[in-house]
């Protein structure tokens, strides 16, 4: 069993760069071969009490959010599938706390609940979404997969695995046509990444310079099956050195470590050199949906990374040793719990869409 | 014997071209590689090359001269121990290959263009408007260029869109006139380019992605249907994506079955996607952009065989036509012919028959699939009691399937004999010239199935 903080993994590779990864203060970035750009060096981001206070605070936030998502599916008010964010929840918030929300845009898979929720978008529609109400961000005809917030420049949420990489690539590209400085994140999984039209956008991305910052969420698992058992290349970070797009492997259960390379990756990018590819290593403790027997790994294992690398409990140490109160802790995760308890009312408590709602929206115009 | 020269076919579709200029005179001895002269079709401008060695006795047609059919005799050639004197016999040109000749590289069904038919005026153009002669592939891309003009959002994407012109030259111009930024050659990656279109467009551009073909979007169909067509449902209307999916579509000539498929029926099946289909060159245009205009997501589904066909064309500065609207080719009181695209000019030809036969057949362009102008159907179905449907594709989940069960779902108390289908065979698309004639829908079935509906 692992004992660094970080993701576990079988992997004798990704024990030796996690190595280099989970060192506190400045590091030496793991980089791609001599063909692709150099990336600088980056440090982990250096937060002040109330900053780190409310990055956490939106850890929390996610964290309890889900929780209560998985007992309303268990109660039968959540239906279809529901995948969690509960474990991975550093790499949203510390990711996404360095984009510049007016410009950026994002973009990500299935398991989106943990980014619309870190780009401050209202728990309440979001919890009235999964449960299927005409209040829900889409009207209640999305569904957990299906969320989109064209105001927060949130582009979803999308079902279908690696789809999600080509939109965004496609986001970056009118970031780039409008001129607008923006950039474009496209979250991605680790099983997603063996999908081949993520590597028709890479070519595409660095033949046009996109403002492209390519995530890799690597969890671990494409739901029962291990990177180690589906990746030829498990380092995550080195597929896209045959387009020269740079890549970093960061530990993604380090809040400010994930901030800290995102604030590098952003400059890089917005300095017009390109796209990036950052590969977050982190760990899902739930099953990779509602429905999973979880027999492809150990329970141990989950709980040792539980105890361990907990990117909550870990942020949570760190602003006792800044010297948070036990009150002010108290205090935070009672108003998480309040907004969440709120969210799960108004979900269970809003209508359902009116009956005419089947079919509007289908097309924008009348013919 | 000396050698005949004849106009070569430089494409699958070349009907004939034009000889822009002679390389050699007549006298010039030429050896195998030389370059004779130089072709030009619509397309595109080739070299002519010799095959055989020899001395040039003879040029038969002049440089600068257009229409030269395929398979016309250009030149003679003397071999190498020949007098030139032999020659003589063969100082006429040869006439102009039949139709018959031309057949191996041309399907039937599609052989010339239907002659101009007694055709019901476009409600949608007014009446007294001036109209000019384009081909369809001026249309389109005239359609274009305007909206680019209007609109910068407006861009164009796809495989050899910009420095080659098109792969069947519909972009041709484009990229002098707008720039690369607005007119952008991507890698052989539709899945790619499909996703990054339709991610533009969720980001509030406008794309036209072009497919070099439909058969090629097939790699793409997976963001066509899931990311374009669902996305204003999905979001419950917050998140659009106005986009404009073009290519030709249907059979070409004699490229056998992985590029020959009409998607006309995939794509029509398919709820928050408009699918076009047009035949003639103002509904190429007008429908364009119409295309580009809309909030909607569209499937443009154009017809490399119609491509270089000219039409008339209103000369308006801002033709524009309503999508989901059929419109009636050839008004008639006896029978009602369906169909779109290329299918079209064959129901126009099938009508003029007909009516040789005392038979008066009304002619329904569908130019939309989706939405589908079932009230233009329905009302010539009331009209003339029988109906069939024409078609260039499978007949099984056809858009003739549809709107047969529209005819009898809505329909039924007007039907005064069951409504017929014509489509190409249920098979995959065979190579060989005379197995693809047969696969293919032909105006023979449709006059026969016509006279079949009136009893006749």
């Amino acid at each position: 069993m692992a004992k660094a903080p970080a993701p576990k993994s079988s992997s004798k590779k990704s024990a030796s760069t996690r190595k280099k990864t989970s060192a506190p203060g400045k590091k030496a970035v793991v980089t791609s071969s001599s063909r692709v750009p150099k990336l600088p060096a980056y440090k982990r981001y250096k937060a002040n009490k109330a900053e780190l206070l409310e990055l956490y605070e939106q850890m929390l936030l996610i964290r309890r959010f889900e929780e209560k998502a998985g007992q309303l599916y268990g109660l039968g008010l959540i239906g279809g599938f529901c995948h969690l964010y509960i474990g991975q929840e550093a790499v949203a918030v510390g990711l996404q706390s360095a984009l510049d929300e007016d410009k950026d845009s994002v973009i990500t898979g299935y398991r989106d609940h943990g980014h619309m929720l870190a780009y401050g978008i209202d728990p309440k529609v979001i919890m009235a979404e999964l449960t299927g109400r005409a209040a829900g961000i889409s009207k209640g005809k999305g569904g957990s997969m299906h969320m989109f917030s064209v105001e927060h420049k949130f582009y979803g949420g999308h079902g279908i695995v690696g789809a999600q990489v080509s939109l965004g690539t496609g986001l970056g590209f009118a970031h780039k046509y409008r001129e607008d400085g923006g950039v474009c994140m496209a979250y991605f999984g680790d099983g997603a990444a063996n999908q081949g039209q993520v590597y028709e956008s890479f070519n595409m991305a660095e033949l046009w310079k996109l403002p492209m910052v390519f995530v890799i969420e690597n969890n671990q698992y494409a739901m029962g099956t291990s990177v180690n058992r589906s990746s030829a290349e498990d380092q995550l970070y080195r597929r896209g050195e045959s387009f020269r797009i740079p890549g970093i492997q960061v530990n993604g259960m380090d809040l400010l470590e994930v901030r800290g390379a995102a604030e590098m990756a952003l400059k890089w990018v917005r300095a017009g050199k390109g796209p990036i590819l950052m590969e977050l290593k982190t760990y899902r403790y739930r099953g990779h949906s509602m429905s999973d027997p979880a027999k492809y790994r150990s329970r141990e294992e989950v709980q040792s990374m539980r105890e361990k690398s907990d990117a909550i409990e870990q942020a949570k140490n760190e602003l006792i040793k800044m010297g948070i109160s036990e009150d002010e802790l108290k205090e935070a995760d009672k108003k998480i719990r309040k907004i969440v308890a709120e969210a799960a009312d108004f979900a269970e408590n809003s209508p359902e869409p009116d009956a005419s709602e089947l079919y509007t929206d289908v097309l924008v115009e009348t013919y | 014997m000396p050698i005949e020269l004849k106009m070569p076919a430089l494409s699958p579709t070349m009907e004939e071209g034009t000889l822009a200029k002679w390389l050699v005179k007549e006298g010039d001895t030429v050896s195998s590689g030389d370059i004779l002269a130089e072709i030009e079709t619509d397309k595109a401008t080739m070299e002519f090359e010799a095959v055989d060695e020899g001395e040039i006795t003879q040029i038969l047609v002049p440089e600068g001269t257009d229409e030269v059919k395929v398979g016309t005799v250009i030149a003679m050639l003397a071999g190498e121990d020949e007098e030139v004197g032999d020659t003589d016999s063969t100082a006429v040109p040869a006439p102009a290959p039949s139709e018959a000749e031309t057949a191996p590289t041309e399907p039937v069904t599609v052989a010339s263009p239907p002659p101009p038919v007694s055709r019901a005026n476009d409600p949608a153009v007014p009446e007294g408007t001036e109209m000019v002669s384009i081909t369809v592939r001026e249309a389109l891309r005239d359609g274009m260029a305007e909206e680019m003009r209007r609109d910068d959002r407006v861009f164009v994407m796809g495989e050899e869109v910009a420095e080659y012109q098109g792969a069947y030259k519909v972009t041709q111009g484009l990229l002098d006139e707008f720039g690369p930024k607005r007119v952008i050659d991507t890698p052989i990656t539709e899945y790619g380019f499909a996703g990054v279109g339709a991610g533009a467009a969720m980001g509030g551009l406008r794309p036209i992605i072009e497919f070099m073909t439909f058969n090629f979007a097939m790699q793409a169909i997976d963001h066509i249907i899931n990311s374009a067509a669902k996305t204003n449902y999905m979001s419950g209307g917050q998140m659009r994506c106005p986009i404009v999916f073009r290519g030709p579509n249907g059979a070409a000539s004699r490229v056998a079955a992985q590029h020959s498929q009409n998607y006309g029926p995939w794509y029509a099946s398919v709820p928050g996607l408009i699918v076009i289909a047009p035949y003639d060159a103002a509904d190429a245009k007008g429908l364009m952009k119409a295309a580009i205009r809309t909030e909607d997501p569209v499937v443009f589904l154009e017809n490399e065989l119609l491509y270089g066909r000219s039409f008339d064309i209103p000369d308006l500065d801002d033709h524009v036509l309503p999508i989901g609207k059929a419109r009636i080719m050839r008004e008639g009181s006896d029978v009602t012919i369906v169909s779109y695209s290329i299918g079209v000019g064959l129901a126009l030809e099938a009508a003029d028959a007909l009516a040789g036969e005392g038979i008066d057949a009304e002619i329904i362009d569908l130019r939309t699939l989706r939405p589908l102008d079932t009230e233009t159907v329905l009302a010539s179905l009331k009209k003339t009691n029988r109906m069939v449907v024409a078609e260039e594709g499978w007949p099984t989940c056809s858009i003739a399937s549809e709107i047969i069960a529209i005819a009898m779902e809505q329909g039924f108390d007007d039907l005064d004999a069951p409504v017929l289908r014509v489509t190409d065979e249920d098979v995959p698309l065979p190579y060989a010239a005379n197995l693809e004639k047969d696969a293919l829908l032909s105006t023979p079935q449709i006059i026969e199935a016509a006279k079949k509906v009136c009893y006749k």
